[in-house]
């Protein structure tokens, strides 16, 4: 029963990593894409972690589950930031050049 | 019933030559790092795949980690320090000036030969031996640690891993040299989100590149891995500007620089005597002697490779045309 559960949850999670990819390959610009990415990404890992940390034996391998999850969501979530910052930099000084 | 993790192998595979093939062809000079990085990361799976976690850490902290670093942080370089490569041509919004033929078909000999030595080196080597695991279990009493990676790094051929540590210290020399006569530009400034991230995760580097060095006496891990991942930390520091590197610390890593090197090559001196040779450590003080070369050779490792990424040798600004050592 708690195997199934975990299945489920692994199955829904990976899902969400489809559509995590389908945005990043069929939006149109790069904003769109982070927005499909780190969001879908994000529960689509938290959603994979828990069902792996159900089938997990031990509580120390549960932190280390929650570790792993805490610190991709965290590089993530960063990471996401930083290429729209400097995109819309980027966007900023192009067009400055164009006038 | 085959195992059902070869669709996955194949595909490994399969990314892994579709990956190097599109790092040659890509354009974009920022496209081509990324993904080189992403090819280092799929090699470090094959790595794990094949059961060699040690050179899957390797390649994952050092190999893809370290040098897509150093690599990003050469491309900001050239395209807004020396102004080498301008913006346009490194977004290939304008082609670049054709390289000159006789630069291509030296570059392809060389690229051959190299290819060649491979070739027959891989041809030579006897097919589906033993290879050297035998001889390796025998002598792991004598080797004063319990992981087979770390007796042969760090005991069986000390030697050749002394060497390794003395390239990373001739590239920094080499580094502090050349850029003498740079402007002083410091990593881009990547905000307060970005800082916020460092103080999270620097925690948690510093354990887990530390656990990765003590780690290595009896599982993978090591000083190379272990001071890699301590060099993001000083990666992090740099770029989230919680700390500037001045000219007053230049002794603090000239001798973090050779700390390493030196400590090894002493420990290897010092040991000889009493009908040992150089680098045969006495049996009872063997692991005591690698876990202090490692820890030496890791906080060298760690140094080096945050200065590499710094680049320029901090130094006192000063007055144009006049003497550089202030």
């Amino acid at each position: 029963m708690l195997g199934l559960f975990a299945a489920a949850l692994i199955g829904f999670g990976t899902v969400f990593f489809i559509a995590g990819t389908l945005g990043l390959l069929r939006f149109p610009d790069i904003f769109c894409r982070l927005h499909a990415l780190t969001k879908a990404d994000g529960l689509g890992l938290a959603l994979i972690a828990l069902g792996v940390a159900l089938m997990a034996g031990t509580w120390a391998e549960v932190l280390r589950i929650a570790l792993i999850w805490f610190f991709v969501a965290l590089a993530s979530a960063t990471s996401g930031h930083l290429i729209a910052a400097h995109a819309r930099q980027t966007m900023q000084e192009v067009g400055g050049a164009d006038d | 019933m085959t195992d059902p993790l070869i669709l996955f192998d194949l595909l490994l595979a399969l990314s892994i030559v579709a990956l190097a093939v599109t790092v040659m062809a890509v354009r974009d000079l920022f496209a081509a790092i990324v993904l080189f990085i992403i090819f280092g990361l799929f090699s470090a799976l094959a790595w794990v795949r094949l059961s060699a976690p040690d050179v899957a850490l390797a390649e994952a902290a050092i190999g893809t980690g370290v040098t897509g670093a150093l690599l990003l942080k050469t491309l900001h370089h050239v395209r807004h320090v020396t102004g080498t490569l301008n913006r346009q041509v490194a977004l290939s919004l304008t082609p670049a000036v054709p390289v000159p033929m006789p630069v291509i078909w030296v570059n392809a000999a060389f690229c051959g030969l190299i290819t060649l030595g491979l070739a027959m080196a891989l041809l030579g080597a006897p097919q589906a031996g033993p290879g050297f695991d035998a001889l390796v279990a025998e002598a792991m009493p004598q080797s004063g640690v319990e992981h087979p990676v770390t007796a042969v790094l760090l005991n069986f051929r000390a030697y050749d891993t002394l060497m390794e540590v003395v390239v990373l210290l001739a590239a920094v020399i080499a580094v502090w040299q050349i850029e003498r006569g740079l402007s002083d530009a410091p990593a881009p400034a990547l905000g307060e989100v970005f800082q916020g991230f460092a103080r999270l995760t620097l925690p948690a580097i510093i354990v887990v590149g530390t656990y990765l060095l003590w780690k290595g006496a009896e599982a993978p891990g090591g000083a190379f891995q272990g001071g890699a991942v301590l060099a993001a930390v000083g990666l992090l520091l740099l770029l989230s500007r919680l700390y500037v590197p001045q000219p007053s610390h230049r002794p603090v890593a000239r001798w973090a620089f050779v700390l390493g090197t030196g400590a090894f090559a002493a420990v290897a001196l010092l040991v000889t005597g009493g009908g040992r040779v150089a680098f045969q450590y006495p049996l009872e003080h063997a692991k005591t002697l690698i876990l202090l070369i490692e820890a030496l050779v890791t906080i060298s490792i760690a140094v080096t490779l945050a200065a590499l990424f710094h680049g320029r040798e901090p130094v006192a600004l000063r007055i144009e045309g006049g003497r550089d050592d202030a």
